[in-house]
């Protein structure tokens, strides 16, 4: 092969053969393991390719995955999609956001439910469309709800930049963007969590660059491998885990190097500082309080911000989980998503009461879907 | 939600800063507001994530990792490749998830 073909970038990492290939090497090499492979994939595009593709029972019983808390959506406490709720009811509104947001319920109603009594509210493909929806209805206010990790935060940058730049002054923020390397912390500070190697984000790395892992390794003596979407990245990366923990090595690895460096895209994380900061505390549903874990609108854009504009509108109580849900307990890898009491029965993906079953990046949402590969 | 999908660039509009891109056969429009100005040009490939290009990707890498998996691939030969499926087939420590 000499010259790349757009369909080699889908096929050529999901051939059937490369990942037995692959899972064959990782079953030799796996022997010489002196404890099981417990590899946390923290974002949940690979916890979705992993089931999707049936992975797990690809590889030798002494490997595990832990799935961890990358999904957007299901982090989402239910008093955030509350304040969505209560901005999308105001007079003369639309409330814009992307589309996986939209189905997710708060404490007494969802966006969807709120769109079937006639709210105006939008889901969008692309950021920049709210631009376009402000512009087109000069005597509304719009509302974009920005949820996502650091993959989608630029994006949500860009059009803030064009709506400062273009003087849009009906174009209001509510920002729900959250970080990885303080939700990987919350979860192993406590030194319950039963992992001892990460698969670092995709995307997410496309844009921070890998650099934001480098602690880790050093921290809790974890390979952190920083793998593609694709099966045959998620495979190559767990192959090139065993070996960190058959040599002894705990160090940041770059699987996906066709797309990942040190440093990341600069111009993207620039436009991030321009607009954004971090915030002192966000509550992740399933996980609690982290302490500087997302980020929130900077000072001199309060007049954007709609937490700060619409304030009186907005509920302030937090707003638990249901006390059956263990999705804190599955992502600490402590159990799995069967040994939950309410898993399938009163928890499912049309009426989820846990942050794990709520979207099928989430760990109980994608056993749930994919139970039959599951055996 | 984070599934940035390969594409190739079609056309670069330098006035919209903006591209036309090829994604499975699908053409759409993306913007270039998170890239360098006049780091995106036809032919190269980049990921598109909620209407925005966010990267090149390693055209030589990409190639590279493809490459050494055919190299393993074909030096297996026939029989060692039915022998390695056969055995996964039958593989009796598979991994309960």
């Amino acid at each position: 092969m000499s010259e790349l073909k757009l369909k080699d970038l889908y096929d050529g990492f999901r051939d059937p053969a490369t990942i037995r290939m692959l899972a064959a090497q990782i079953g030799e090499e796996a022997k010489a393991l002196h404890e099981p492979l417990r590899i946390m994939e923290v974002c949940g595009g690979h916890t979705h390719t992993i089931m999707k593709y049936g992975l797990p029972q690809l590889l030798p019983g002494n490997i595990d995955f832990i799935h961890g808390p990358g999904c957007p959506v299901c982090i989402m406490p239910k008093e955030r999609i509350d304040h969505a709720i209560a901005l999308a009811r105001m007079e003369d509104t639309i409330l814009v956001t992307l589309g996986d947001m939209i189905r997710v319920p708060g404490s007494q109603s969802s966006l969807a439910v709120e769109r079937a009594a006639g709210r105006d509210i939008r889901p969008l493909y692309t950021p920049m469309d709210a631009l376009k929806i402000a512009k087109e209805n000069p005597d509304k206010r719009v509302v974009f709800f920005a949820i996502g990790f650091e993959t989608t935060t630029p994006m949500t940058a860009a059009l803030l930049h064009a709506a400062v730049t273009q003087k849009v002054d009906n174009l209001y923020f509510h920002i729900n963007h959250v970080l990885v390397p303080p939700a990987i912390d919350a979860i192993m500070s406590d030194g319950q969590a039963k992992i001892n190697a990460f698969i670092g984000p995709s995307h997410v790395s496309v844009i921070t660059g890998a650099k934001i892992y480098a602690p880790l390794p050093q921290k809790y003596g974890t390979p952190v491998v920083v793998c593609g979407f694709e099966p045959v990245d998620v495979m190559q990366g767990i192959l090139m885990a065993v070996r960190q923990q058959v040599e002894g090595r705990a160090e940041l690895e770059i699987e996906y190097s066709r797309s990942v460096t040190m440093e990341g895209n600069v111009k993207a994380q620039q436009l991030i500082d321009m607009y954004l900061q971090p915030r002192s505390h966000f509550r992740w549903r399933g996980i609690g309080d982290i302490p500087d874990s997302a980020l929130e609108l900077r000072e001199e854009f309060a007049y954007l911000d709609a937490e700060k504009v619409f304030a009186e509108v907005l509920p302030t109580e937090p707003i638990d989980d249901h006390k059956l849900c263990i999705c804190g307990t599955i992502l600490k890898g402590l159990a799995k998503p069967m040994e939950c009491k309410v898993f399938g029965t009163a928890c499912t993906p049309n009426s989820p009461l846990g942050s794990c079953m709520v979207s099928s990046e989430g760990a109980c949402n994608a056993y749930y879907r994919y139970a039959g590969v599951l055996g | 939600m984070c599934l940035s999908i390969p594409s190739k660039v079609v056309s670069v509009d330098r006035e919209k800063n903006s591209a036309v891109v090829d994604t499975m056969g699908v053409k759409r429009e993306a913007g270039l507001d998170l890239m360098e100005e006049g780091s995106v040009n036809v032919d190269d490939y980049v990921l598109i994530h909620i209407g925005f290009v966010m990267n090149k990707i390693d055209e030589e890498d990409a190639l590279e990792s493809l490459k050494v998996y055919h190299e393993i691939l074909a030096k297996m030969d026939e029989e060692e490749r039915s022998r390695v499926v056969l055995e996964d087939d039958n593989c009796e420590n598979r991994g309960t998830p």
